[in-house]
């Protein structure tokens, strides 16, 4: 008898150790809610708002597929990460979704085990100096202190880079922005060194943004996007597909203000229809609603609009489209078709 | 007639396991036993699924790769070129360095405040109190935030030290240098340095001067030698005391064979003192004690001494009054009462607890991660599980390196204790 407890114990152990790895959307759905990883803050693309609202252009993603999976935007628990935890985060089935411009790197997709789902944002790695430090290229740094964000690409590119052009430099590890922003305002560091994007974003908080300057030099090519875990391509495939939806509404001219009209009745364009489901079986292969891009698109409108209403030109972080723009206007920006 | 027989045996029941005191202790254990194997095996067991479901193997050859980032304070030879291992090894020494020095200082404060709250002077002893009960009653990590933004926000930058007539001026006649970024101090350098490749000269004009690991290995045996030497001179005194009755004065002799080697020594290699100065950006030669270093090891120190001047006042108190009342009665003063008859009673009641305070401090010393101190928590267990995605094997590692450093700390500990414990006879 002894022995059946024992390997009915086994089996149990087994099962539960099992179950963790089952499909995400069926945990999604059965909890009721996203659970997205963000940056701790960062103006522009993941920030709580004065009422504790997030907003930014990565909560927009995560908005974005809470709303293709539940027709919900606001089904999203935002979990802040640091550079440091948000891959042990995603690993362990914490979050669901990383939204937190991640650089898509070769070994983060295959040896790290998780899935990007595509490119949000193309950015290079920068560097902010105050205006007085008289720095006019970063090749002139030699000697400088670095504040770093401790746990990204941009610290090994920072490596690279001063190996490569012989030059010396002290790192100060940093966990998170607001900290770095604080070391770098107080002056225990030179230089500050991320993502432009980023960089942009946090001098747009500054008191006196014009008392500094983003240095020529982009040193690294940082594609940003969401990601999942590995092995689940179900749901890497619902985050995907939102993405495209948000680009390709973009490149059809559906925006969160005509797609009611847009949804309601099939229109003339027919990759319009088969978008927003009112033509065609895209919903149920994927899994979700017929209505589930539409939903996805009227939570924060369309790749254009999110761009526009987070850190594009009209706000304080006033980033230009560039590399950002549709792929019709020279930019990199492109959907695959929804057919 | 009747015949003796030995009474029946009754026979073994199972109920016996439990109500039979000679049987109930082996079955417990066998039931704690198999509980625990079960859960350890529950837990490898969920370990292995939940790899092999993400996909990922376990093996600790991520250490031999490429580290790829940078590590500002380093104590051996590293760059961002070299090994994982080697990054963890920097990480390691890091960890030591400031573990040693806080339990040092911490030692320093704590014996001092510890006999001084027992001062009769009333301003001393509040003084002390208000001390130990501030330090030990509020988390040591707003401590070490608190000195590290005291650093970061208020100290003059490095470029206020420039120009004319500078905002911000080197203390010690121009040989410390306190900045935002941390302290420069004077560090040692020798002109005929051993290891003489690497000499340069600071500034044009100046001797070149090296730092090397000869140099330093030649002063520590001469260090060595020569106090050895002073310990047998020692022990010839005791011995000459015990027989005449009379000690022979030796501090000069003593005195001198510490002293006149080492100058020889430092003569002989050129040894002088680098001053740091502004250049570029930043303060260059000197050493440089950054804000995290300074940060951690002041807060270690003085919240650790504030728990270990508990432990001296109370191991003080536990040695009886008449201990010290015999002492006097003989004549010895006090300082010497202190040195030869209640510190050595005292020594068995506070090193125990001493022992843990040493194993908490270096342990409290990850928390390192609050000031961005490269410790071994930042390099092997940050940015390289971070890059590598070694989770399971950078912790398992982690965890085996401070369980070896506690390990080590309480055995050298344990055997000082040997040492000082009462011996009755």
């Amino acid at each position: 008898m002894k022995k059946t407890v024992f390997f009915g114990a086994l089996t149990v152990a087994a099962l539960v150790a099992g179950v963790a790895s089952a499909a995400t959307l069926d945990d999604v759905k059965a909890r009721g809610s996203l659970n997205c990883g963000v940056t701790t803050g960062l103006v522009g693309f993941a920030a709580p708002d004065a009422n504790g609202v997030w907003e930014g252009f990565d909560v927009g993603i995560c908005r974005a597929v809470a709303a293709a999976i539940f027709g919900d935007p606001t089904a999203v628990e935002f979990v802040p990460t640091t550079g440091q935890t948000r891959f042990t985060a995603l690993a362990s089935g914490e979050i669901d979704l990383l939204a937190r411009n991640t650089t898509w790197t070769f070994s983060r997709d295959t040896d790290l085990k998780f899935e990007f789902v595509g490119v949000n944002y193309y950015d290079g790695q920068g560097f902010m100096v105050p205006k007085d430090l008289g720095v006019s290229s970063a090749k002139d740094l030699d000697g400088a202190t670095v504040c770093i964000q401790t746990g990204t690409t941009t610290e090994l590119n920072l490596a690279d880079f001063f190996r490569t052009n012989n030059i010396s430099y002290e790192p100060v590890p940093i966990e998170t922005n607001a900290e770095a922003q604080q070391q770098y305002l107080s002056g225990a560091c030179d230089v500050y060194t991320t993502d432009a994007s980023g960089l942009a974003a946090t001098r747009a908080t500054f008191e006196a943004p014009n008392d500094h300057t983003l240095l020529p030099e982009i040193i690294s090519k940082e594609p940003l996007g969401p990601l999942v875990r590995h092995g689940d391509s179900e749901w890497g495939d619902i985050a995907r597909w939102t993405l495209n939806a948000l680009v390709s509404a973009e490149e059809l001219g559906v925006t969160s203000s005509n797609i009611a009209e847009l949804a309601a009745a099939p229109t003339n364009n027919p990759e319009v229809n088969r978008l927003l489901g009112t033509e065609g079986q895209l919903g149920s292969m994927i899994g979700l609603d017929a209505n589930w891009a539409a939903n996805a698109i009227a939570a924060g409108g369309n790749y254009g609009e999110l761009f526009e209403k987070n850190i594009g030109e009209s706000t304080p972080i006033g980033l230009a489209r560039g590399l950002n723009a549709m792929w019709t206007e020279g930019g990199l920006i492109y959907s695959p078709p929804f057919r | 007639m009747s015949t003796l027989t030995d009474p029946p045996k009754p026979a073994f029941r199972l109920s016996q396991l439990i109500y039979d005191t000679r049987y109930r202790s082996i079955t417990i254990q066998l039931v704690a036993l198999l509980l625990m194997v079960l859960g350890i095996g529950w837990l490898v067991n969920n370990t292995v699924q939940n790899l092999a479901a993400l996909g990922k193997d376990f093996n600790f050859g991520f250490l031999d790769n490429s580290a790829g980032y940078d590590i500002n304070q380093r104590l051996i030879d590293y760059n961002s070129q070299m090994s994982h291992g080697r990054a963890a090894m920097v990480g390691i020494l890091n960890t030591l360095l400031v573990a040693f020095l806080g339990c040092v200082t911490a030692t320093v404060i704590g014996v001092i405040a510890g006999v001084l709250r027992l001062s009769k002077n009333w301003v001393v002893s509040r003084l002390m109190a208000v001390y130990v009960e501030g330090f030990r009653n509020v988390p040591l990590l707003l401590w070490i935030i608190l000195i590290f933004s005291i650093m970061s926000e208020s100290m003059p930058q490095p470029k206020d030290f420039r120009g004319a007539e500078p905002a911000a001026s080197m203390i010690f006649s121009d040989h410390v240098a306190v900045t935002n970024r941390g302290i420069w101090i004077p560090r040692l350098g020798f002109t005929n340095s051993l290891s003489g490749n690497e000499a340069v000269a600071s500034v044009e004009g100046l001797p070149a001067v090296a730092t090397g690991g000869a140099d330093w290995a030649l002063i520590g045996v001469t260090l060595l030698i020569s106090i050895i030497a002073i310990g047998f001179v020692r022990t010839r005194a005791s011995q000459l005391q015990e027989a005449t009755g009379n000690r022979p004065t030796t501090w000069y002799l003593q005195l001198g064979l510490l002293v006149i080697p080492f100058v020889i020594v430092a003569l002989f290699l050129g040894m002088t003192v680098v001053t740091p100065f502004l250049k570029g950006f930043n303060f260059t030669e000197g050493t440089h004690l950054r804000n995290s270093l300074i940060a951690l090891w002041i807060a270690l120190s003085l919240y650790t001494g504030a728990f270990i001047a508990e432990i001296v006042r109370a191991g003080i108190l536990a040695v009886s009054k008449g201990q010290s009342e015999a002492a006097f009665a003989l004549g010895m003063r006090p300082n010497r009462t202190m040195n030869l008859v209640i510190l050595p009673q005292a020594m068995r009641v506070i090193v125990p607890p001493l022992i843990s305070q040493y194993l908490n401090l270096a342990k409290n010393s990850s928390l390192a991660i609050a000031v961005g101190y490269m410790d071994v928590r930042a390099t092997l267990g940050g940015i390289t599980i971070n890059q590598t995605g070694r989770e399971l094997e950078g912790m398992l590692l982690l965890g085996g390196f401070y369980l070896l450093l506690s390990l080590l700390i309480s055995s050298v500990m344990n055997y000082f204790n040997n040492r000082t414990q009462l011996r009755e006879r």
